[in-house]
């Protein structure tokens, strides 16, 4: 009715001159090529440091890149790639990645859909749980890396006490940096601890927009709130669970914070004194910014890349798999 | 009797005490980490090397917060101030860039919007972090290496604040709305000025939240570029400080928590956005 009201009113203002209305060049540039202009910075921004490294990434991985010794730069093809497939550092850090990611990921989807599942009920005090649970979300990995690397350490610290508590008690501890097996549990647990809240938050998320018809209608077949997890929720919000399968594999894979700060000397790059828990971003940073060769790393970076590709694909497919058969 | 509980949808069958437990216990697992960062940061080397461990703060905080600031080749009080500036320049820029992007692909007819939101979706799964080499190289080319604007110049806008802040404003902003202030003779910026933005105020709130923790908590970006200046983000000082052939914990800890807390407070001021942001499905 205003907006009438306002019309009616400009209308019987004099002709020749409509009140605040821009000129007519003003207005088709403002509304013809002002909005690419709103929209520009992104498209800019995206092609200076995100696309464009994505494909100088290949061109610098055909070459030899040495940052200081650069009498020997130039197009090497795929020599990069070649010492790649028979570099025993890269493998060995591929293995110690997918351990790592396996440990980290598995427990951590599961565990959230427990917490979600546990979270979807009539509660008191709702959001403040909520809240709660988003405390490692916003904690700096590097900080909670480096108060696990204490809670790790051989003598005195708090895990070996725990374990003896529980009636593990050694007569030699346990050095979790020594072994494969432990450094990839302890690096696992900060991975968890980290990610188990914001991922129960996107199930339970995807829990409450269930419609309530679909529980009533399998309550006649007498579902308990265990068979109602997993037969009518987790189907559900499947589309949920395959985002964060993809969204924990690609970041599970380029694992580097918690690798690096659990060493002793974060700064070698070392990922153990036998490379024991090196994940492959981090040896991508050892080639890249420690022997200085960019070329390689750049090298590495396509194979991870593809990898990852490779992998969240799978993933993506079991997952679809796993849920359609219901 | 319990057919009629069953029949009951999770999210109105109310908690049992054993609910309670069970979050009590997560509570617990969750914020104990963050509890013991600082029991160490205010504990002596003798309560750190006994056995058990210190679990209760002792009364040290403050040699050992001198210790950290005054450490040599940390800059940690620099560090700080950096992380500020950075954090806070790339949530600015974030917030404006992606709304600005957002109300137009929501609310303007323009030839080839759809297409090109659908690109800036398309750049969501491109997983940045394996750029790092040629950006390294990019940053050298344009001497921004080592300095904080290597780190805060690719984060200036997101495709994911892009995509959230159009579908926020494609429901929170009726059409007639804008098309009555463009009767009225509003120029674009006008209307995103005087009608999108105070209508937008929770998303900018949510997304400036996110934004700001993830920028604040990078590190390996940060590391690469920063490592060895004297201008460190306060996650690369912290990598500093735990560098050397001899680590002292409650130093550490104690640079830790320092960092930590800033977010922690943010944690109890906007959580109650960060958690609605989350679960309207953001991404990091």
């Amino acid at each position: 009715m205003a907006l009438t009201d306002v019309r009616v009113a400009h209308t019987e203002e004099p002709k020749h001159a409509p009140p605040k209305r821009p000129k007519f060049w003003l207005h088709r540039f403002d509304t013809k090529t002002f909005p690419y202009l709103m929209i520009a910075p992104f498209f800019v921004l995206f092609a200076i440091f995100g696309l464009f490294p994505l494909i100088f990434n290949a061109v610098v991985s055909l070459r030899h890149w040495h940052l200081i010794d650069k009498e020997k730069n130039g197009w090497v093809g795929f020599d990069n790639f070649t010492k790649l497939a028979g570099d025993s550092d890269f493998w060995d850090a591929l293995v110690n990645t997918f351990g790592i990611f396996i440990l980290s990921t598995v427990p951590q989807l599961l565990i959230a859909l427990m917490i979600a599942n546990l979270l979807n009920r009539k509660l008191r005090g709702a959001t403040f749980w909520r809240i709660g649970i988003l405390l490692p979300y916003v904690t700096p990995v590097a900080a909670s890396s480096l108060v696990f690397a204490v809670f790790f350490s051989r003598d005195n610290g708090l895990a070996n006490w725990f374990l003896s508590l529980v009636g593990f008690g050694q007569e030699q501890p346990l050095d979790w940096r020594a072994g494969t097996w432990s450094s990839w549990v302890a690096i696992a647990v900060m991975v968890n601890w980290k990610w188990i809240g914001y991922n129960a938050l996107l199930y339970l998320s995807a829990m409450q927009a269930i419609p309530k018809d679909v529980y009533e209608a399998a309550a006649v077949d007498g579902a308990g709130p265990w068979r109602q997890l997993w037969k009518i929720t987790v189907p559900m919000i499947q589309p949920v669970v395959l985002f964060t399968v993809v969204l924990s594999t690609i970041g599970g894979l380029q694992l580097f914070t918690e690798p690096m700060l659990f060493d002793e000397n974060p700064a070698q790059a070392n990922g153990g004194y036998d490379h024991q828990w090196r994940t492959i971003s981090q040896l991508i940073y050892r080639v890249g910014w420690s022997d200085l060769n960019l070329g390689y790393a750049a090298a590495m970076s396509w194979a991870l890349f593809l990898i990852i590709l490779v992998v969240a694909g799978i993933n993506a497919l079991v997952t679809r798999r796993l849920g359609g058969g219901k | 009797m319990s057919s009629r509980l069953l029949s009951r949808a999770p999210q109105d069958t109310p908690g049992t005490w054993k609910s309670y437990v069970g979050l009590a216990a997560i509570l617990l697992i969750s914020a104990f980490p963050v509890y013991w960062m600082f029991v160490i940061a205010t504990s002596s080397d003798e309560a750190v090397m006994s056995s058990p461990p210190a679990l209760i703060p002792g009364d040290q905080l403050m040699v050992n917060l001198r210790e950290v600031f005054t450490m040599q080749d940390v800059f940690f009080t620099a560090s700080l101030i950096n992380s500020l500036i950075v954090a806070l320049a790339v949530t600015a820029s974030t917030l404006f860039f992606c709304s600005l992007a957002g109300f137009a692909f929501a609310k303007l007819r323009f030839k080839g919007n759809n297409v090109l939101m659908f690109i800036v979706i398309l750049t969501l799964t491109v997983p940045n972090q394996l750029g790092v080499v040629a950006l390294f190289i990019v940053m050298n080319e344009l001497g921004w290496n080592g300095t904080l604007l290597a780190v805060i110049a690719p984060g200036l806008v997101t495709a994911f604040g892009v995509f959230y802040m159009r579908q926020f404003i494609g429901h929170a902003i009726p059409d007639e709305l804008v098309e009555a202030a463009r009767i009225d003779g509003a120029l674009t910026l006008r209307i995103y000025w005087t009608v999108v933005v105070p209508a937008i105020r929770p998303a900018l709130a949510v997304l400036g939240l996110l934004t700001f923790v993830a920028t604040w908590n990078d590190f390996q970006w940060p590391l690469i570029t920063l490592n060895g200046t004297d201008f460190p983000t306060s996650m690369v000082a912290l990598s500093d400080l735990a560098s050397g052939n001899y680590v002292v914990y409650r130093r550490v800890l104690a640079g830790a928590f320092v960092a930590t807390v800033p977010l922690v407070i943010l944690l109890l001021l906007g959580g109650r956005q960060l958690v609605r942001g989350i679960m309207e499905g953001a991404i990091k």
